[in-house]
């Protein structure tokens, strides 16, 4: 028994059936993607207005790599084009060059997660600290003499782990303020740099840039996670067709071009989620 | 026409006697990729989901007409089973709650959408659109995996410590975070994670069925000589694909609640026993309530238009007539699967979302009542005039045309923002929605396990069996769903433990509406006995049928061999008409296959 159109196209919708496939389970990834995005909007709509840190829970802006982003999106935008030459390759019948545009693809998809999992790590070791006082800021933090930082797991503080732990205080390297658009520097910024000591008496709330500090975050490590596991899973794939898969380019170089040119597909998809997250949560 | 051999209950003996070209016991029965043998897994597999949730729901009933009394006969089971919430075999209050949850989740879940779309469609739609096998047949076999699986974690949740979900099959935040915020991995992250995987399941599912139907149908079948059957899953698939991934996501996002204290659903300010409890907030409860239900109703959909489908195949076949107004049907399916996209918020009226947009919630929902009454009219007007055979899956199809019709109407005033004010969350909410599924969708589905029966196994389920099952069960779920329309006006709460003692007075009616309620539960259950012997007895001793169309039917799927081989069709079919050619003027048969050549 053999299945029909597995890699012919079917006269009539001019399509093979993976192709189908592909575009119907885009179609649930755009909605799965949607939903975040929708949640992320009515999240962020719903946050009381005014400044963070200044006002607790309203939305912070800024606060991401903008830079380190702009980078990372046109590695994903290279990665994208290269695929579609490595397919291109193999429609010209030039394995030589599939293989060599798949490995910029796959080198540009590793890229991409190394450079993400350095800004999650800038972020797990950079904290929000609020003062009895009211005083808020945000910067770096400094337990026993040491900067717990992701990488010795588990050395995420927050001030409920600090009392656990009995310790009496903590050293606080605070960001500078940005100055306001036609605000002068203010004297404050000059020497914001240096490390002060606070007692755990005198702290309202302390947490690290992660999850559970404030629904931005969470919604943030969220969206690109999951983004993130796209990525990985269609390297993965990309890989398995670059390398191990790529003996059928000789028993079935057609099934094997469409397998290419669905695999894009997806990798495409993923490209595009980029392309919305970057400009909504690192620009506006 | 070979004999019933390749059915579960003689996997031993196949097993011992080596065929040459076929395949071992595990490659034939666990990891088929024959989507009929598929269609077999996931129908026994719901069927026993279906029977456990109706388990369940009858401990349920015990407590609620006899409140604080231990359970007969399951009692000391349930206390061995589960300790302490079930102390002397008495359902406590959580474990209420538990059950609740769990058989809401199963039954929709893991058992009528299982049955009806992962059963029905993968054993009839390649047959019926003359197809070899489904588009992507290990992605077929993958899909019930992970529906087993599942269904595995779901149950296994139960002795998770703290037990299982009990935040009802909604899941509602910020309940379903706080009932144990201590504890981060509990039950209801249990049931977090096997409602994802039983997510990825669908969506496989719907990806591969869609496909199936654009791809593989045989030459002359054009869309419009689709049965109505094969349209009705193929909007299934659609609102599966496109309605799921929203709670995908939302369930993410509330695992993420339960396990990382992140505050996506829990508002500023939450205070639980007197603390505040130690999370940011800043989130929003009706967020997931707006994601739940933009799956939750779509889902209701899902679970009605398959049986739709059944139920047109067995009245034309059993009228003798085409279906009156097919084109509208299909039309109405198709306008159904999009406007259940934009009810969904009628589930919501109570939460304070603004009059506003009750009232566009409001109008769609009126709106989506048209192409339903559309199908359920030309259904009744198909019957007009034929001379009706009145065969068991005959007497389940037509019983379902009035069970779902009442089920609808009560619907109507669930809809209107005003009426719904007073009847939400009480018992009218359960006899609806009851309506439209028990007495609704099983039914239609016993009707197609009765009606394809003689094509998976070559035999004919027990009439007599059959017709007991029928009468009983039409009688037992009336007696049970009529009552609570009564108790719900009267404004009984659906979510009392204690069968309302708390709050109404012992002589009022509706208490004793609980009592009759529960016998006419135990009639049910009793009914169900003729159909568990029908199905595995006929196996061996049902009488066998004539030929491979013993119905006399027209569509494709009653042109191959019985059971159907691997491969399904002898000859690649052709088709040459559209799907109700019964009664043909001038025709020697008063049915035209509709491969059969003019």
């Amino acid at each position: 028994m053999e299945i029909p159109y597995t890699y012919k196209p079917r006269p009539d919708t001019g399509l093979y059936n993976a192709k189908v496939g592909i575009w119907l389970f885009l179609a649930s990834e755009i909605m799965l993607f949607g939903a975040l995005f929708s949640s992320y909007i009515l999240l962020r709509v719903q946050a009381p207005m005014g400044e963070w840190p200044k006002v607790a829970g309203a939305w912070p802006q800024g606060l991401l790599n903008i830079p380190i982003g702009t980078f990372n999106t046109a590695v994903l935008i290279t990665s994208s084009v290269t695929v579609v030459l490595a397919w291109a390759a193999l429609k010209m019948n030039n394995f030589k060059a599939f293989r060599r545009y798949m490995v910029v693809t796959l080198v540009c998809a590793f890229g991409f997660l190394g450079i993400k999992s350095y800004e999650y790590n800038e972020k797990f070791t950079h904290y929000e600290l609020r003062l009895k006082s009211g005083e808020a800021m945000t910067g770096h933090l400094e337990v026993n003499g040491k900067h717990p930082g992701f990488w010795d797991f588990g050395s995420i503080y927050n001030l409920a782990r600090l009392e656990k732990e009995k310790v009496t205080e903590i050293k606080f390297t605070a960001d500078p303020v940005k100055p306001k658009s036609g605000e002068k520097h203010a004297d404050s910024a000059s020497h914001a740099h240096e490390a002060k000591t606070y007692a755990l008496g005198d702290i309202a709330k302390l947490d690290a840039f992660v999850l559970r500090n404030h629904t931005f975050f969470a919604i943030y490590f969220v969206i690109t996670a999951l983004h993130g596991l796209h990525v990985l899973g269609g390297a993965l794939v990309l890989g398995y067709f670059a390398f191990p898969g790529s003996s059928m380019w000789k028993s079935n170089p057609e099934q094997f071009t469409n397998r290419i040119e669905v695999a894009g597909l997806f990798w495409h998809f993923v490209d595009l989620v980029w392309i919305f997250l970057f400009p909504v949560v690192y620009l506006l | 026409m070979s004999t019933a051999t390749s059915h579960p209950n003689s996997a031993a003996h196949e097993h011992a006697v080596e065929h040459h070209h076929e395949p071992g016991f595990w490659q034939k029965y666990i990891f088929s990729t024959d989507h009929k043998m598929i269609g077999i897994q996931y129908g026994l597999t719901s069927l026993g989901f279906l029977l456990f949730g109706f388990f369940l729901v009858m401990c349920m009933r015990f407590q609620l007409a006899n409140p604080g009394a231990p359970i007969p006969v399951f009692g000391r089971l349930l206390e061995a089973i589960l300790g302490d919430t079930a102390k002397g075999g008495v359902i406590s209050g959580d474990l209420y709650n538990s059950f609740g949850a769990m058989h809401g989740t199963i039954m929709v879940f893991l058992a009528v959408v299982p049955l009806a779309f992962g059963a029905f469609g993968n054993y009839v739609t390649p047959l019926q659109i003359g197809a070899p096998d489904m588009a992507f047949p290990r992605l077929n076999m993958a899909s019930y995996h992970l529906f087993f699986w599942g269904g595995v974690l779901m149950l296994a949740s139960f002795f998770v410590p703290g037990g299982t979900a009990k935040s009802g099959w909604t899941s509602y935040s910020p309940l379903a975070t706080i009932a144990e915020f201590e504890k981060p991995f509990n039950g209801q992250t249990m049931w977090l994670i096997g409602m994802v995987t039983l997510i990825t399941s669908s969506l496989l599912g719907a990806v591969n069925f869609i496909t199936t139907i654009i791809q593989l149908r045989a030459r002359g079948m054009s869309w419009m000589r689709l049965p109505f059957f094969v349209w009705a899953q193929f909007v299934t698939g659609f609102l599966l694909l496109l309605a799921f991934p929203p709670l995908e996501a939302a369930g993410v996002l509330q695992l993420a609640d339960n396990l990382f204290h992140t505050s996506f659903f829990l508002p500023n300010g939450l205070v639980i026993s007197g603390q505040q409890l130690p999370v940011s907030g800043g989130g929003s409860p009706l967020l997931w309530q707006h994601l739940f239900w933009f799956l939750g109703h779509p889902e209701v959909y899902v679970l009605i238009l398959p049986a739709m489908g059944v139920v047109s195949e067995i009245i034309a076949n059993n009228t003798r007539k085409p279906l009156w107004g097919y084109k509208s049907m299909v039309y109405a399916t198709m306008s159904i699967g999009f406007l259940s996209f934009i009810v969904w918020a009628h589930h919501m009226y109570l939460t304070g979302m603004g009059t506003k947009v009750s009232t566009f919630f409001q109008t769609t929902t009126m709106m989506i009542s048209i192409p339903s009454v559309m199908i359920l009219t030309a259904l009744f007007v198909s019957l007009w005039g034929g001379s009706i055979r009145f065969n068991t899956p005959m007497l389940f199809a037509l019983a379902f045309l009035p069970m779902f019709g009442i089920g609808g109407l009560t619907g109507l005033p669930l809809g209107f923002n005003a009426s719904d004010i007073y009847l939400h969350d009480s018992y009218y909410v359960i006899g609806h929605f009851h309506y439209v599924v028990a007495p609704g969708t099983i039914f239609g589905l016993f009707a197609g396990i009765y009606f394809w029966y003689p094509k998976m196994t070559g035999r004919y389920m027990s009439e007599i069996l059959g017709k007991i099952h029928f009468w009983f069960s039409l009688i037992g779920m009336n007696l049970i769903f009529a009552p609570m329309f009564v108790q719900g006006i009267k404004g009984m709460s659906r979510r009392m433990a204690d069968g309302g003692t708390t709050y109404f007075g012992a002589d009022d009616i509706a208490l004793t509406l609980n009592k009759s309620i529960t016998h006419a539960g135990v009639l049910l259950a009793l009914a169900q006995i003729p159909f568990i012997i029908n199905i595995f007895m006929s196996i061996r001793t049902g009488k066998k049928v004539e030929n491979d169309n013993p119905w006399g039917a027209t569509t494709l799927d009653w042109a191959t061999p019985t059971p159907p081989p691997h491969g399904n069709f002898t000859s690649e079919p052709v088709v040459y008409r559209g799907p109700y050619e019964y009664s043909a003027p001038g025709a020697k048969l008063d049915y035209l296959p509709q491969d059969k050549k003019p």
